[in-house]
């Protein structure tokens, strides 16, 4: 009796916690986004569906925004990440964890100190612009800051583990008996690639596709950091609604709307990938 | 490794470029991309800066260091980062190894569920975790603080914990446990002398993986600080103004602690073997 209770016992406090500090406010926002009100009078559950067309309305543009940022730093993230878990996988030999490490130190740093050093580093007459404007390689009006560009790099730049990381655990499972078997039929290197290391690698793309679409997303320093006010995305809005306006009904709704909208591409993946291989690659 | 002769494998010649020198060289270069901000933090923490903002190297100078503590404010939210990081990540290592052991361990009928629940809380952006936790404490009208934030880090950190702890139960070997138990040990001697031991390692790199997310946690911490600063929320503010120099040297010497634990995890981590 004792043994079957254990496990249950075991994950009492924690899962109490979770449940308290996780799922309820889950449930909560659910609800909150179908209230109405104001700070001062409080809120009140009206059932006011409007708050999700009021939210599309106001702020679709920072949605979309937000999604297609986040396309474009996933693609990007993949192809600038591949090549490095691949190389690290297959020929890093013995210095492989090392590889990693020094892969992943930067992020012992605060993110909002990588973003401001970012901040720093392209700023117009900083390190990187200066010099080359000195040089007459670039007009001497360009600047990156408060551009999408400079809010897509430096997303890239924080998100990128995130990529290379289940990369490298899929590419590193792949027996390389297979390599060479594939070889051993005569095939060449683009050709063992292309049809035997690339498909069984393809779980950890889709790990790692998730892994950074999502959080990316969501993400809203780089934007504040290293954009401008035509680069605003909706983490920032849901921010502002809630801390400086408090209008908490509509900010529900809109986080409502981005956890659908991420909801929905992550059952689309698993559902085409299935669970169990990305819950497996993505460390779950 | 020597490639075979190039003409019965002529593609050998292009392998080794690719292998030997194209993608080492884009690894590493890499590598020096992902550490530049790094290294320009830490060479900016050295800089005679005189006025507010610190971007032109004006010389070498080790004031900062010495001047460390000089804005009470930056202090004070400092201090916050490191007690809440040790403090969730003590509570959080507690609870996320308690679940990681019964994960690992047993197939019990709410396993489904935990594991559902916590990938969740661990695929869910940082915004939707903030703004939710947000939304129960305006209900109850809990004031934001201290406290709340407190409770958010233990939040986000008992999965990382958990899933650590587990990942690391995948190779356990549980006849060590059911020998000790023969030998007449009670499950409380088994876990502390055989069980406990053998993880620790895992539970080591969980509790160094949540201190990490907590001493950096932005997001979920603006929405629950209140009026509250932790370091980076109060670097956050102040790269509108002029982030100070101190805050290169706090970052730097934090990047140095977070480097030797790792360092010793690693260290500790092959010192036991499963």
């Amino acid at each position: 009796m004792r043994k079957r209770l254990a496990p249950y016992l075991l994950i009492l406090p924690g899962g109490l916690w979770l449940a308290v500090f996780f799922v309820v406010p889950m449930v909560i926002l659910i609800t909150l986004t179908l209230q109405s009100g104001n700070y001062e009078e409080g809120f009140k559950l009206t059932w006011r569906w409007a708050n999700f067309s009021d939210a599309l309305t106001l702020y679709h543009t920072q949605l979309v925004r937000s999604l297609l940022f986040a396309l474009i730093v996933t693609a990007l993230a993949l192809v600038l990440a591949y090549p490095m878990a691949y190389w690290i996988a297959f020929y890093g030999g013995a210095r492989k964890s090392s590889y990693l490490f020094l892969l992943l130190l930067p992020f012992f740093v605060s993110f909002v100190i990588r973003t401001a050093a970012w901040k720093f580093i392209l700023t117009d007459e900083g390190i990187l612009l200066g010099p080359l404007k000195h040089a007459h390689l670039l007009p001497q009006n360009f600047h990156l800051l408060a551009t999408p560009y400079a809010v897509i790099g430096g997303l890239t730049y924080n998100f990128l583990p995130f990529m290379v990381l289940p990369l490298y655990v899929a590419l590193e499972r792949i027996d390389h008996d297979l390599v060479e078997a594939a070889n051993d039929l005569y095939a060449n290197r683009a050709q063992s690639f292309r049809r035997v290391i690339l498909p069984l690698s393809v779980p950890g793309v889709f790990a790692g596709i998730l892994l950074t679409f999502v959080p990316t997303a969501a993400d809203f320093v780089n934007a504040s950091i290293l954009g401008g006010t035509n680069t605003t995305m909706i983490g920032s809005i849901i921010q502002t609604e809630y801390l400086t306006f408090n209008d908490y009904p509509i900010a529900s709704a809109l986080s409502f709307i981005v956890m659908a909208a991420l909801l929905i591409g992550v059952f689309a993946y698993a559902r085409a990938l299935g669970t169990e291989e990305v819950l497996e690659v993505s460390g779950a | 490794m020597p490639a075979p002769a190039s003409a019965t494998y002529p593609a050998a010649g292009r392998r080794r470029r690719w292998t030997t020198f194209i993608l080492p060289t884009y690894t590493w270069a890499m590598i020096l991309y992902l550490m530049a901000p790094i290294g320009v933090m830490i060479l900016f923490g050295f800089n005679n800066t005189k006025g507010k903002l610190n971007v032109r190297w004006q010389g070498f100078t080790l004031t900062w260091y010495r001047d460390l503590f000089r804005i009470p404010d930056l202090t004070g939210a400092l201090k916050n980062s490191l007690t809440i990081a040790l403090l969730s990540t003590l509570i959080a290592t507690v609870l996320g190894t308690m679940i990681g052991l019964a994960l690992g361990r047993s197939k019990f009928r709410g396993r489904g569920l935990t594991d559902l629940v916590l990938f969740a809380n661990i695929a869910a952006p940082e915004l939707v975790l903030g703004s939710a936790l947000l939304g129960l404490l305006i209900t109850v009208q809990v004031p934001r603080g201290y406290g709340t934030i407190l409770i958010a880090h233990v939040m986000f950190n008992i999965a990382f914990v958990a899933v650590t702890v587990r990942a690391r139960m995948a190779g356990f070997d549980f006849t060590l446990e059911e020998a000790a138990q023969d030998l007449g040990a009670n499950p409380w001697t088994t876990f502390r002398k055989v069980t406990l031991p053998l993880i620790f390692p895992g539970i080591l790199a969980g509790a160094l993986l949540a201190f990490v997310l907590s001493i950096d946690d932005y997001i979920i911490t603006s929405f629950v600080a209140g009026q509250t600063l932790t370091f980076p929320l109060w670097v956050y503010g102040a790269t509108r103004i002029g982030v100070p120099p101190q805050v290169n040297v706090m970052g730097t010497l934090i990047f140095l602690g977070g480097v030797v634990l790792a360092v010793l995890n690693a260290v500790f981590a092959r010192r036991r073997t499963l």
